[in-house]
């Protein structure tokens, strides 16, 4: 298990569970056709890798950030910028990686260090503050983002569709660009869980466990708390930026509305929520299952309010209303951190009968 | 140290008036930029104006989390909440609304901000016997529990009224300005300037002068020894916190006028203006909040004149420099 770095699911469904979604995520090109299952498939991949890196915040650390999807977006434009700015080659693909990851550090340094030097509960405030002027920046600064509209831009030959890698009549199943950017999308994505659950698992990540059940105490034990959490700030922020990187690449598109609006920071916030805080592991199911949700529940949502308005409900087809799919999420939400705060595989762990998750608190 | 006889007048606490200077100093540093002194009277009333709004609605966040140590991100669904009871008032009320008397006009008005306050305060209520009550004392289920409360009062009004934008016009007699030579000052400031000052003259009153405000007070610097001399602070806080909704539903009416519309997104853009009015302030603190209020707005009104592109981050830089001279805001009131 050196690849789970000592830390297996710990509970026979649970494994079951994830062994099912990360097979069907890698084998989607050929079970499941059309774009909207690979779409789906490779945002799973991409939110997977942001929430487990949200997890390491929240989940190991116990601070609340709200400027996780600043990260995201610094990633998203960088990437953007730098192919829209310098033509399809590879040479943008690296000046936006080499631009947007130290950028995404150093800004959570910043804030780290600014906001943990005073009171610990200003994080979260903080962190919602700058997020918020960050998003109106991107929108204002047009000439360099977009604005509005955001950059759409061409992929290198070699990722993109009309790229025929592998033709038809050697496997009856075509390989073009697109097909190998899911799997890049999906192995990057699978890289960086398993370097978080390497980084939650060492010394270090102990640490950070130590500083969320008691940070005074984790002080006095020698440790220097600010430099543990601004470190952890700091990767959080580098896998973020990691999946912006992923998603602008996947969508050709950075944007506002795709990798900087606060409803994203509050998606994050439920997939590591109903997956279970603390566990890793819960990002690719909170991933998987909310994602699915929003893709597939949504229209079955507006079936339900087309019912209700024809059999003339009062109330009921507004609340069932398609766009309202937030409110029945965020009641889960509350309904979940209430019951049960460790998440599905918190849940999971109890029941099966293992190791009880002893993360919870 | 000297004694004191018993009959002898406790020694005054030293006041702390550094605060109070930095919106009068910063103001009159601008009069120079700006140039045109009937411009910065303009100015300088549009930002008490704002900044008094921003106080009504941030005064109870502080208070409560002063008081109880509980961080409410969803503040903001108050504001939202108010603001749309209003416009129902206003709607069976339009001929008072569009009448060209300032009493008549009034008179629409008081019961949109009477029901607007009530609906938040019980929404409060509401609130804090379900999110709050729960996960008291652990700061990370409440910042959740509350962004949840946020996410489904917001999706609420949005599933009640629609998703567009509801205008909301002034009253007639309260349009215009009030013309002293070239300086205009817009009618509807005066108001706002003024009903801020009289809640703020009010929480003063009632913090400083009636034992209801000594338990307040006492409760906020140590919460235990209150519960430990009997009384029931949670019963205290439970007033508190209805009281700061409430005052937050009035802001979001006095907001929506203001703006002439409303729309459920305004909650977001002014829980993060309140955040950083808190912070700066002091949480816990009301006169902290005060200035923090007229600050931030004097920032956003002189910093819009001068260098509008600043105007994006301007809050920001002002939180960052008061954070730098003072690390937990302009007056520290807790120990935590």
């Amino acid at each position: 298990m050196m690849i789970l770095s000592g830390d297996p699911p710990r509970s026979r469904v649970l494994t079951l569970v994830l062994v099912v979604i990360i097979l069907a995520l890698a084998a989607t090109p050929f079970l499941f056709p059309g774009a909207k299952a690979l779409n789906v498939a490779a945002k799973i991949c991409v939110f997977a890798a942001l929430v487990a890196s949200y997890d390491l915040l929240l989940g190991y650390t116990g601070s609340v950030s709200f400027a996780h999807t600043m990260f995201y977006g610094i990633g998203s434009y960088a990437i953007a910028i730098a192919l829209y700015g310098m033509g399809p080659n590879w040479a943008a693909v690296a000046t936006g990686i080499v631009v947007g990851l130290p950028l995404a550090a150093l800004l959570a340094l910043a804030i780290g260090l600014f906001s943990l030097r005073v009171a610990a509960i200003f994080f979260a405030m903080i962190t919602l503050a700058v997020a918020s002027a960050f998003q109106v920046l991107a929108s204002q600064l047009s000439w360099l983002t977009g604005g509005e509209d955001g950059r759409s831009f061409q992929l290198p030959e070699l990722l993109r569709p009309g790229t025929v890698l592998i033709s038809k009549d050697l496997f009856g199943f075509e390989i073009n660009g697109r097909i190998l950017t899911f799997y890049l999308v999906f192995a990057i994505s699978a890289l960086m869980i398993l370097a978080l659950l390497r980084v939650v698992n060492s010394p270090f990540g102990r640490v950070l466990q130590a500083i969320r059940e008691n940070r005074f105490r984790a002080e006095a034990l020698g440790f220097r708390t600010v430099f543990h959490l601004s470190y952890a700030n700091c990767l959080a922020a580098l896998v973020a930026a990691g999946a912006g990187i992923l998603n602008a690449l996947w969508l050709r598109y950075a944007g506002p509305d795709t990798s900087l609006s606060f409803s994203i920071m509050l998606d994050i916030l439920l997939m590591v929520v109903i997956g279970g805080m603390g566990t890793i592991y819960g990002a690719i199911i909170g991933a998987t299952i909310f994602i699915l949700a929003q893709n597939y529940l949504q229209s079955l949502m507006g079936v339900a309010s087309k019912a209700a308005s024809e059999a003339g409900l009062p109330l009921l087809p507004g609340l069932l209303h398609p766009d309202r799919w937030l409110l029945w999420l965020g009641l889960l939400f509350i309904a979940s951190v209430y019951f049960f705060p460790t998440g599905v595989v918190g849940r999971l762990r109890n029941g099966g009968g293992g190791k009880s998750a002893g993360a919870s608190h | 140290m000297t004694d004191l006889a018993a009959t002898d007048p406790l020694p005054k606490p030293k006041r702390d008036i550094a605060p109070i200077l930095l919106p009068i100093a910063l103001a009159l540093v601008t009069i120079p930029l700006i140039g045109s002194p009937s411009t910065w009277l303009t100015l300088t009333a549009a930002s008490l104006a704002m900044g008094m709004m921003i106080f009504i609605m941030a005064s109870g966040l502080t208070l409560v989390f002063g008081l109880m140590d509980v961080l409410n991100f969803g503040h903001g669904a108050f504001i939202a909440v108010g603001a749309y009871i209003a416009t129902l008032v206003f709607a069976p009320f339009a001929a008072s609304v569009q009448a060209d008397s300032l009493w008549v006009n009034l008179a629409a008005l008081a019961p949109a901000a009477l029901l607007s306050m009530a609906v938040s305060g019980a929404l409060g209520l509401v609130v804090e016997r379900v999110l709050i009550l729960p996960v008291y004392g652990q700061h990370l289920k409440q910042i959740l529990m509350t962004t949840g409360g946020l996410i489904v009062a917001e999706q609420t009004l949005y599933a009640l009224w629609g998703p567009q934008i509801i205008p909301m016009p002034l009253p007639t007699s309260l349009r215009g300005s009030f013309i002293f030579g070239d300086v205009a000052i817009a009618k509807y400031r005066v108001l706002a300037t003024l009903i801020g000052l009289a809640v703020f003259i009010a929480i003063q009153l009632v913090l400083n002068r009636t034992k209801l405000g000594l338990l307040i007070r006492a409760g906020v610097e140590n919460r235990e020894m209150v519960e430990a001399l009997g009384y029931r602070i949670r019963r205290l806080f439970l007033g508190v916190f209805m009281t700061g909704s409430a005052l937050a539903g009035l802001g979001g009416v006095m907001w929506a006028l203001y703006r002439e519309q409303v729309h459920a997104s305004m909650s977001d853009e002014l829980t993060v203006l309140i955040f950083v009015v808190v912070i700066i302030g002091g949480l816990g603190s009301i006169g902290g909040c005060f200035i923090g209020a007229i600050l931030v707005a004097m920032v956003a009104n002189y910093g819009g004149f001068l260098v509008p592109k600043l105007a994006l981050v301007s809050n920001i830089l002002l939180m960052v420099a008061i954070l730098m001279w003072r690390p937990r805001g302009l007056y520290a009131v807790t120990s935590r």
